[in-house]
């Protein structure tokens, strides 16, 4: 199985908050590849995907800030009509949850993270689909 | 000390209670007649009430006396309380007290012994003595944890690592190297001790360490139950105030039923705290304590703002010595949240229901028109946390519900970063 690791970072709301944590990586030579952020009105959560996310966690643990990492399967899905609702519909076959999804910047990439990661890559790669390894992602992305 | 002293000052806490009370009584004459003689402020209150240095017939005498509270120490500060003359005393601690103006304390030399002695009896009980290693993580300096904790373990010819608190990786690290038996600090500060732990990779198991002596804040018995589940130490609670001597005044039994006051040399009353009565043991109300063995500055009939109750009837245990309930709240912490009493322990009581919760919050009571309200802010940890929005909403529904099933009152709960 082949996934990307996503930094989840647990967010207060209040200003300057991803501004941190983008200078914080940024000082230390991270590049971030794509970041999302989900708020409600008393908190948020921003999501993000770096090279090498253990390091980066390290980093932003010290910083004092609340990191996870999780698992989000990368699939490349064609700028054509109706191929995302083919994915949302072979997860749901398989009453496979999506947490969230999210685009990767500039490409025709998703990122899905759900409620049975290993199950959902075979489906969709059964299906035809392409999910990217860390390592095609961000080489492509060079 | 020799073994046989040492027994013999253990069996103190055992000894009749017809000669427990002739002592206390000759004491409190004595400390009385000696504050009446040398302290103006008492001196004056007890003329105003009519009485002098010879009231005390009995015991229950001592309910016609005049209460200091705190606010005596800080408006005689520094010395205006002073028994003896300043050459006779050897040691001065102070604390900050939570409005910034400090108050001091200061001994004799046999204050100094006396206070040592409480903390002697204190570790006894917990049975820590020669052979045991302390690591002593109370504060040394200003504050009486630190040096109280430290004398008494030396008389007791335990080893003493003073650590001091603070440092927490080092602590750990000479926790494992140098094989400590017991440690002394405050239980929350013990409760970050376990977590940091786990971050590094320590088992505790695989510690010899044995024994918590834990006090200088309120705490629950559900912060008892997290400590010993998750560390396997026994946590004991020992009780104490900067203004009666420092830690030792009470200190918990094997059979947990109340922490025993060295009666001999600390005399207890509970009294009501609006009326200033005097209750019955076994009723609950501010516990007011008379040190009967201190000279420098002695405190007759002084209100700690603690609620408790002296325990009814003897401890299995077989001490004499009466106990009091273990304090968890401060009077003067007490919120009234819609004619609802509020206690920051019960927060704490709630949130240490939940796994993997940590007892680290604020509390935030707005008004709204007539309406308060309670806001409770939770660090959150990253094993809480999880990654979505729905994982963090379930925790603080769960500790929502945990708070409203112990205060009945609904509050909001807010994560916030630790
Ligand atoms: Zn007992």
């Amino acid at each position: 199985m082949e996934t990307v690791k996503q930094l989840s970072l647990f967010l207060e709301n209040k200003p300057g908050n991803v501004y941190g944590i983008c200078s914080t990586l940024g000082e230390a030579g991270v590049n971030i590849y794509t970041l999302t952020l989900a708020d409600t009105a008393q908190f948020g959560i921003l999501r993000m995907i770096v090279e090498d996310s253990e390091a980066a966690k390290a980093l932003l643990e010290k910083a004092g800030y609340v990191v996870n990492i999780a698992d989000v399967l990368a699939v490349r899905i064609d700028n054509q009509p109706g191929r995302l609702a083919q994915v949302a519909d072979i997860l749901n076959k398989e009453e496979i949850n999506v947490e969230y999804v999210y685009a990767f910047a500039n490409r025709h990439i998703f990122l899905y993270r759900v409620s049975d990661t290993e199950k959902a890559y075979s489906k969709l790669v059964s299906n035809g689909f392409c999910v990217l390894s860390s390592q095609e992602l961000f080489n492509t992305n060079k | 000390m020799e073994r046989s002293a040492l027994q013999a000052l253990a069996q103190k806490d055992f000894m009749s209670r017809d000669e427990l009370e002739s002592i206390q009584l000759k004491r409190l004459k004595n400390i009385v007649s000696h504050a009446y003689k040398n302290q103006a402020l008492f001196r004056s209150r007890m003329q105003e009430k009519g009485l002098d240095d010879t009231c005390i017939k009995e015991l229950k005498d001592i309910q016609k006396l005049p209460f200091f509270k705190k606010v005596d120490l800080r408006d005689t500060y520094p010395f205006g309380l002073l028994c003896v003359p300043m050459e006779n005393i050897i040691r001065l601690q102070a604390s900050s007290g939570t409005t910034g103006s400090p108050i001091v304390i200061a001994y004799t030399k046999e204050d100094v012994a006396c206070w040592q002695e409480a903390t002697m009896r204190a570790l006894m009980i917990a049975g820590i003595g020669s052979g045991d290693i302390l690591q002593n993580a109370y504060g040394y300096g200003l504050f009486t944890g630190g040096m109280g904790l430290h004398y008494g373990a030396e008389g007791l010819g335990v080893t003493v690592l003073p650590i001091s608190s603070g440092n927490t990786e080092r602590q750990i690290k000479l926790m494992s190297d140098f094989g400590v038996t017991a440690i002394s600090c405050t239980p929350s500060y013990f409760l970050h001790i376990i977590e940091k732990a786990k971050q590094l990779g320590y088992d505790f198991k695989k510690m010899k360490l044995r024994h918590g002596i834990f006090g200088a804040e309120p705490w629950t018995n559900e912060m008892r139950q997290r400590i010993e589940q998750e560390s396997g130490i026994k946590a004991w609670d020992i009780y104490g105030l900067t203004e009666i001597s420092g830690p030792g005044v009470a200190m918990d039994c094997p059979a947990r039923t109340g922490l025993h006051m060295f009666e001999d040399l600390f005399y207890p009353e509970v009294i009501d705290p609006e009326t200033g009565e005097a209750l019955p043991d076994g009723t609950e109300g501010e516990l007011v304590i008379t040190t009967l063995n201190k000279f420098g500055m002695p405190m007759i009939r002084y209100r700690t703002r603690d609620i408790s109750v002296i325990v009814k009837g003897t401890c299995e245990c077989g001490r004499t010595i009466r106990r009091i309930k273990r304090i968890d709240h401060r009077n003067d912490d007490m919120l009234i949240i819609r004619g609802v009493n509020v206690f920051p322990s019960q927060i704490e009581a709630a949130l240490l229901t939940i796994p993997g919760v940590q007892p680290h919050y604020h509390i935030i009571v707005r008004r709204h028109g007539d309406l308060d309200t309670l806001e409770v802010q939770v660090e959150l940890s990253a094993e809480l946390f999880g990654d979505t929005i729905r994982s963090i909403e379930v925790i603080q529904k769960k500790i929502g519900n945990a708070i409203k099933s112990i205060i009945g009152l609904a509050v909001t709960v807010t994560p916030v970063e630790p």
